[in-house]
């Protein structure tokens, strides 16, 4: 499943021209910044950008104006692909206990484990 | 599973959600009525600070200092930032942000009528800073709180950087403020000019607004028009008076019982009027923004070819 945003029920989208591109003007970029060395990329937010390299510079201007990264990744959004949220697919790991440390009862005796 | 189990479903979810105080996220199911809400709330929130970087934009080639100057450029690049944010937080809904940015345009979506008072000298920084960003961040600040994820987050970010707005706008009363007396008179002016609009900010009293009780019940609204206005108040009065300066309100008295600052009437008809349209500045503030958006539109038709072009060149990493 791609990560589509859906269109919401009731709204017409307006004609408006941007820019003689697509019929949404610049393509979507999701952003993620490295807040510092040893941690994760993260997600942050989006913006639109013709290109990659123009969505690196406007994600520097945008999500890193106070030294909020050391690195940032962009990737087209349309690329994302999200998994089905619905109860089923993540359900049965509730009926799993016995996969948490916390499950399993040992004497004091025993001391760390 | 039929169309009506499942809306039956959705909105079970959608409510034990909302009951459970967790965030609602871009692919949830959710009611219209809840999309339709946030989507307006975030556009309005978004053009108004696209509008907003306007009155201070117009300053910056008069801030009376080098430093006054960069604080100013970089307040009104944080409000480009802010409305970025918010924008993309609206598309997660399903609408795009030329679609947004064209209602705004044409008058179909409106913007903080804040932004409708004219900054008529270098004291109106000052005011606008520590007023209306502080009128805003006590907003913010409880939104942090509101029920739709992507909005929640992008108020997260908002605040952290609203704060330096509200505190550079302090600081330039109180360099006001230790003046001259004509530096004084100017600080008192721009207050006397700001203060009621700034109440106005958030909005019509409680039982007057239509939204109130709907916004709330969904939580995206977590306190009520009149709960944050008397925030705001109760926070700026003693900092008007740390100025040495006079609350333009012969009204306004502190209630020993309650602990809280007692305003006089705000005058709903300015409000209502400005709201409609009427204020000094509407139709400038949509006319500039429409001209900066048609004489931009090269650059982005050359950055759409460029990009084209780019992509036709074979791959150099291959």
């Amino acid at each position: 499943m791609s990560y589509e945003v859906p269109v919401a029920p009731g709204d017409k989208p307006h004609e408006i021209q941007f820019g003689g591109g697509g019929e949404h003007g610049f393509p979507l970029w999701e952003v993620f910044v490295r807040a510092k060395r040893g941690l994760n990329h993260t997600h942050v937010g989006s913006l639109h950008a013709p290109d990659a390299e123009t969505a690196i510079q406007n994600a520097r201007d945008g999500y890193t104006r106070r030294a909020e990264g050391v690195s940032v990744w962009v990737v087209p959004s349309i690329e994302i692909v999200a998994s089905d949220d619905a109860e089923s697919m993540f359900e049965p790991f509730e009926h799993k206990p016995y996969r948490h440390p916390t499950f399993y009862e040992i004497p004091e005796e025993v001391g760390q484990l | 599973m039929d169309a009506s189990t499942e809306f039956e479903n959705g909105q079970a979810k959608f409510d034990a959600i909302i009951a459970a105080d967790e965030k609602i996220e871009p692919r949830d199911w959710m009611p219209d009525g809840y999309r339709k809400t946030v989507i307006r709330q975030m556009a309005q929130h978004a053009h108004s600070e696209v509008i907003g970087m306007q009155p201070e934009a117009n300053w910056i080639l008069r801030a009376p200092t080098l430093l006054r100057k960069a604080i100013l450029i970089a307040k009104v690049q944080d409000e480009a930032g802010h409305g970025l944010y918010l924008y993309s937080a609206t598309e997660t809904l399903g609408v795009s942000r030329d679609e947004l940015v064209g209602l705004l345009h044409e008058g179909k979506q409106k913007y903080s009528s804040i932004f409708n008072y004219p900054a008529l000298s270098w004291a109106d920084m000052g005011a606008i800073g520590w007023l209306v960003d502080g009128a805003a961040i006590v907003n913010q600040i409880v939104l942090q709180g509101t029920s739709y994820g992507p909005y929640s987050r992008a108020m997260v970010k908002i605040c952290k950087e609203e704060s330096f707005h509200a505190r550079q706008g302090y600081s330039i009363m109180m360099a006001l403020a230790e003046g001259s007396d004509e530096q004084k008179a100017m600080c008192q002016d721009a207050l006397n000019r700001w203060w009621w609009p700034a109440l106005m900010m958030f909005g019509p009293h409680d039982s007057e607004s239509a939204h109130t009780a709907e916004s709330m019940a969904w939580k995206i609204k977590r306190k009520t028009n009149d709960e944050l206005r008397q925030m705001f108040i109760d926070q700026t009065v003693p900092q008007a008076h740390y100025l040495g300066m006079t609350i333009p309100d012969p009204d306004l008295v502190f209630d020993e019982e309650t602990g809280h600052w007692t305003i006089g009437e705000i005058d709903w008809d300015e409000f209502w009027a400005t709201i409609k349209g009427d204020g000094r500045l509407n139709r400038e503030r949509i006319t500039h923004k429409v001209k900066a958006w048609d004489e931009g539109r090269w650059v982005r038709d050359a950055a759409t070819a460029y990009a084209a072009k780019q992509k036709m060149k074979p791959d150099k990493s291959a």
